[in-house]
């Protein structure tokens, strides 16, 4: 069996892979991982993949979360922050199936979370610094838009907000496990998190071109990204609380009981 | 109102009105989202039997044709129900959201548990054979 860790010994750290038909990249990137970051325990989720996506996450010895159908990149990742929150890992770091976040940049990620301000996120960032990284027109009007926004609504400098290379530790991820975004989850979750006075705070990265696949974001959905988080974000700021307490009637998330 | 519009939505109302209860009775509709069809169809009825609600009704909102006033609660009723509808499976996705991540964890966990346990209990059969 692939499983190469018994359930003693685990790290307190999790890295977790949201993969949706990613088998050309998915095997590539975990085995980056275990390369550069030996001491994480890494986690596939299978976002409901058509193709042999958690065949090639499995051989290259990640553990598997599969969905059992396609929930969205919002969905899977929380389920990634539940099983972190049950298993109890200390951090949590998100790092995209396709290759575009470079398994080396973790140590940077950690080296911010140690700082003195202690913040409870860290967002790896492409335009903190100049890093060459160029994103698609339609993509970067929408970043800009989202990054001016949250930097606002913040009172703090926010470059990229769509970045989904993120390192989380215990508060934050008991704060998403309880309540996460469903589809185009990184915007809305920065918000969140100021709500529950948890702080981010974002460090340069380098990031590659996608690898392969097909993004989560087509050109045709750009618009639709755009319109929906605007309005999350904007009636999330209507709510009394960003995240439902278990017992309040509103949200089914709130009555799984975490 | 013309006598043979009064007795076509008088007619509707009941049609509709029956056809909820009987598909309640064959369990073939929740109560839960039977009693907005009910409030419905019992609004519609009342204002079709009852002429002079109607016309009240109508001269209140400016409605030169009383029918109209009726069409206009029917819609109105039509997408109260759309909206319910969409809050309802709003309310369905969320929830299969939680049972798929809920499922994809006790896969794994259970995955994990047979693969320590065959580990553990290799030597045992090895001595067996």
């Amino acid at each position: 069996m692939p499983y190469r860790t018994p359930l003693i010994e685990r790290s307190s750290c999790l890295a977790v892979v949201p993969a949706y038909n990613e088998e050309a990249t998915v095997a590539g990137v975990v085995s980056d991982l275990r390369r550069t970051a030996p001491q994480l325990d890494v986690v596939v989720i299978d976002d409901g993949s058509t193709d042999a996506t958690a065949r090639c996450a499995e051989q290259a010895g990640a553990r598997i979360l599969r969905m059992p159908f396609n929930l969205g990149i919002g969905g899977a990742v929380q389920a990634c922050f539940k099983y972190a929150h049950e298993q109890g890992y200390d951090f949590m770091v998100q790092v995209d199936g396709d290759g575009q976040h470079d398994p080396a940049e973790i140590a940077k990620l950690f080296r911010a979370m140690g700082e003195s301000d202690r913040p409870d996120m860290i967002c790896g960032s492409r335009f903190a610094d100049a890093t060459g990284y160029v994103a698609p027109i339609s993509r970067r009007t929408g970043i800009h838009v989202f990054a001016f926004l949250l930097s606002r609504l913040l009172r703090q400098p926010v470059t990229d907000p769509t970045s989904g290379f993120r390192l989380y530790n215990r508060r934050a991820i008991a704060v998403f496990a309880r309540d996460y975004p469903h589809d185009y989850p990184e915007v809305e979750a920065v918000l969140m998190l100021h709500h529950h006075r948890l702080t981010m705070r974002e460090v340069p990265v380098r990031m590659f071109q996608r690898g392969g696949g097909v993004s989560s974001i087509g050109s045709g959905k750009s618009f639709y990204y755009m319109v929906k988080v605007l309005l999350a974000l904007f009636v999330g700021l209507g709510r009394r609380r960003a995240v439902p307490e278990p017992g309040e009637p509103a949200a089914v998330a709130a009555e799984s009981g975490i | 109102m013309d006598a043979r519009l009064q007795i076509v939505a008088i007619l509707g109302a009941l049609g509709l009105l029956l056809l909820v209860l009987e598909l309640v009775r064959r369990r073939a509709l929740m109560e839960r989202y039977a009693l907005l069809w009910l409030l419905c169809s019992f609004v519609v009825l009342g204002l079709a039997v009852w002429q002079d609600a109607l016309a009240v009704l109508a001269r209140q909102m400016g409605i030169v044709s009383a029918p109209n006033a009726l069409f206009f609660v029917a819609v109105g009723f039509i997408l109260l129900l759309l909206l319910h509808f969409s809050a309802a499976m709003s309310r369905l996705s969320d929830q299969s959201k939680v049972l798929a991540q809920r499922q994809a964890i006790l896969e794994q966990q259970l995955h994990e548990l047979e693969a320590s346990r065959a580990e553990n209990e290799e030597p045992v059969m090895g001595s067996l054979r």
